[in-house]
């Protein structure tokens, strides 16, 4: 364990979010009010008109919910704050998703089309949903891949039509009990999409969802299942935002992912919520022989953001990947990290995660990474990169490492640099601002796992990063 | 009033003086050499010229082309059109040469205008060739993992790009064997012109075997104790820098 904590006052730091940063006023026709009981759960199911057992599973997990504390003896005290009976479980207007844009209601289209969502659509994705609060308003897949066999529905949808493909795996790649927050999504989960790409089946452009969260005080619990079949493949992306409350709002998503025997799945996010909501997030995958599977995360705003996307290696030959960025800005507390479990032999996993912290935000890497004593050949990579902005920014690394077995090996690289004053100074003198500076430097640091990403997103994820800059020097 | 004109700079670090009474005119059309033993504030002179915030300017006066520079900020000086070959230039890891320069011809241009990507790459390899860098180079980090006679190509490259109308050249030949040197040289006497001025920082005579300046300056705590044409560089060879203390050190303070 390694932990540099460099303290010193520095001026703060503004932030800019004004492209999310927007509301409509609240028109609902479902609204589970405030807390969480019984009833909240009740409620939400009869909404969503859902067979019983769906409703004993998610009353379940509301007890088991209850029962288990908070991870506060390892994890930031931050989620005391987080205050369950203040929030707002279920919000809708009550209508099926649509398939043209001309059908969503406007104050929701026109939010979807100032984040740029149906632009995206028409030049590089095979499909999208858009989820506004807990329901999805608008959702379509291209019809050549709805004739492959290709599934990609909402959650509530999946179980209901689909419960042969989507119930054997729902809840058991991440079971309720697996941590406080799953089991609250399991209880009240609404929304997120549920994929089956059926054997053999290459999807070319990837699938899209969008979050986003329009009324204060609400959480919002989506759930996301992708099953890739023998020797498919998928590329997912994720895009969430916020506007910015007075209060804090919740964000606590369970994803599953399901790799079978020599398929391919790459599940990337580009998160940039506004820095009062509690993003707590579980997200793991199975791959099964020769199945890939990579998790490309970028964590850009919240006020904490805790994630740590595994991969379980069953299969043998099986490869997991997790690349991530985390920039922690003033007030921010990105906790992030990855978890590799190495279960079967030639398995090998590779973790590349930098962190940028700019002013007294703070980041953490948590990592893991388990080869057991009877497994044989596996190998996994871990790197970690932590970049200081200004003198009190503070980053911390906590890898878990445990290999055991012959043959099997573990490499891992830690880093912490800062942006010097000299640099800076060196760039100005080019004639820079110190804006366009410290960008710079950033995008450098970053800029060998950008190329990792797919071009679109290493575009935005540019653009957030040089608004996140902009201001960010005193 | 086309000149850089530094006049009476008194500047001090840590409340420790570096630059005493110290001036200098240099006109646009002359290279001028200035020399001195080390720790003498060759380089805390170029720094502070160039906007360095670390050094406390006590009294004097900068001014570049008849408007006064001191205190603005590094950018603003580099814009007005300065130019500083660092001693010790600084790796950013990540941003390639091209991407870098780019970025720096890019913020002369005004705001709704960019980059003709073609023309860019069209004079940034004439340019890269000339100083005989590899094409290569451009997709490396900017002086990440470069030699020392690399870096001090690339801050001439980054001179030649940016075409300064004042170049600050800071030890330039330090580190350089002599067939870099002659290379570096070459490039400067491409950039020579009526409309730019040079003040070349060194310690030793050979780079001006290369680069024939107009006047050569000797400097000796913190300020010029001594000036002549290219002969005295020379001269300076030959007697070393204690003939520079007994003859002109002593005398001034007498």
């Amino acid at each position: 364990m390694s932990e540099s904590i460099i303290n010193e006052q520095e001026e703060a730091i503004k932030v800019d979010y004004e492209k999310g940063n927007f509301s409509f006023p609240e028109d609902y026709t479902y609204d589970a009010g405030t807390g969480l009981s019984e009833e909240t759960v009740a409620y939400i199911s009869k909404v969503k008109n859902e067979d019983e057992w769906i409703k004993e599973f998610r009353l379940k997990a509301l007890e088991i919910f209850n029962k288990k504390p908070m991870p506060t003896h390892w994890a930031s005290k931050d989620l005391e704050n987080i205050i369950f009976e203040n929030i707002r479980y279920y919000l809708s207007k009550g209508q099926k998703p649509s398939r043209t844009w001309d059908e969503v209601p406007d104050d929701v289209k026109e939010t979807f089309e100032r984040l740029g969502i149906p632009e995206q659509e028409r030049k590089f994705l095979a499909g999208v949903e858009a989820q506004f609060d807990s329901e999805a308003a608008y959702s379509r897949m291209k019809e050549d891949l709805e004739k492959e066999g290709v599934i990609f529905v909402g959650s509530s949808e999946g179980l209901e039509k689909y419960p042969e493909i989507f119930r054997p795996y729902f809840g058991k790649v991440i079971p309720s009990a697996d941590n406080k927050f799953s089991a609250l999504n399991s209880a009240v989960f609404s929304g997120g999409s549920f994929i089956y790409v059926p054997k053999g089946v290459k999807l070319k452009q990837p699938l899209q969802a969008y979050f986003r969260i329009n009324a204060e005080n609400f959480g919002q619990f989506e759930r996301t299942l992708i099953i890739a079949d023998e020797g498919a493949e998928i590329t997912y992306m994720e895009g969430c935002t916020a506007p910015k409350f007075e209060t804090a709002t919740l964000h606590s998503a369970v994803v599953e992912l399901v790799a079978l025997k020599n398929a391919k799945i790459q599940y990337i996010t580009v998160q940039n919520w506004s820095n009062n909501v509690f993003n707590l997030v579980t997200k793991r995958a199975h791959a099964e022989e020769n199945a890939e599977v990579k998790w490309i995360d970028c964590n850009i705003g919240s006020r904490l953001t805790m994630k740590y996307p595994g991969v379980v290696l069953k299969g043998r030959k099986a490869r997991g990947e997790v690349l991530s960025i985390a920039l922690a800005n003033d007030g921010q507390h990105q906790d992030t990290g990855a978890k590799m479990i190495h279960l079967a032999d030639e398995t090998t996993s590779n973790i590349i995660s930098k962190s940028i912290s700019i002013g007294k935000g703070r980041s953490t890497y948590r990592g893991q990474v388990h080869m057991p004593k009877h497994l044989k050949n596996c190998k996994n990579n871990t790197e970690c990169d932590a970049l200081l902005i200004n003198t009190n920014s503070r980053t911390d690394t906590y890898p878990a490492i445990t290999t055991r077995g012959e043959g099997n090996t573990v490499q891992h690289e830690a880093s912490v640099s800062k942006v010097s004053a000299e640099q800076i100074f060196y760039m100005m003198q080019r004639g820079l601002s110190e804006g366009e500076a410290m960008s710079l430097a950033v995008n450098g640091f970053v800029n060998d796992l950008l190329k990792a990403f797919p071009m679109e997103y290493s575009v935005e994820l540019k653009r957030l990063i040089d608004m996140e800059m902009e201001g960010s020097v005193g | 009033m086309q000149s850089l004109e530094i006049t009476n700079l008194n500047v001090s670090i840590g409340g420790q003086p570096i630059l005493k009474d110290f001036s200098l005119n240099i006109p646009k059309g002359e290279i001028h050499a200035l020399m001195g033993p080390n720790g003498t504030g060759k380089s805390t002179l170029a720094k502070v010229i160039a906007g360095h915030e670390d050094y406390e300017v006590t009294s004097g006066e900068i001014l570049l082309n008849g408007e006064s520079i001191l205190g603005n900020e590094p950018d603003e000086i580099s814009l007005a059109g300065l130019f500083l070959a660092f001693q010790y230039p600084l790796e950013i890891p990540g941003v390639s040469i091209a991407n870098f320069i780019r970025a720096a011809k890019q913020a002369r241009l005004p705001e709704n205008e960019s980059i003709n990507a073609v023309e860019y790459y069209k004079e940034l390899y004439d340019k890269m060739d000339a100083l005989k860098i590899d094409r290569k180079f451009t997709a490396r980090s900017l002086n990440e993992g470069f030699s020392g006679g690399e870096k001090k190509r690339c801050e001439v490259l980054q001179m030649s790009m940016l075409e300064p109308e004042y170049c600050l050249m800071d030890e330039t030949d330090s580190g350089l064997d002599i067939d870099a040197l002659r290379i570096v040289a070459d490039g400067v006497n491409l950039m020579r012109s009526q409309e730019r001025g040079f003040l070349i920082i060194t310690h030793y005579q050979r780079l001006l075997d290369y680069i024939v300046p107009d006047v050569v300056h000797v400097m000796y705590d913190g300020k010029i104790v001594h000036s002549g044409d290219a002969e005295l560089a020379k001269e300076l060879e030959t007697k070393g820098y204690d003939w520079v203390k007994d003859s002109f050190v002593s005398s001034t303070a007498q």
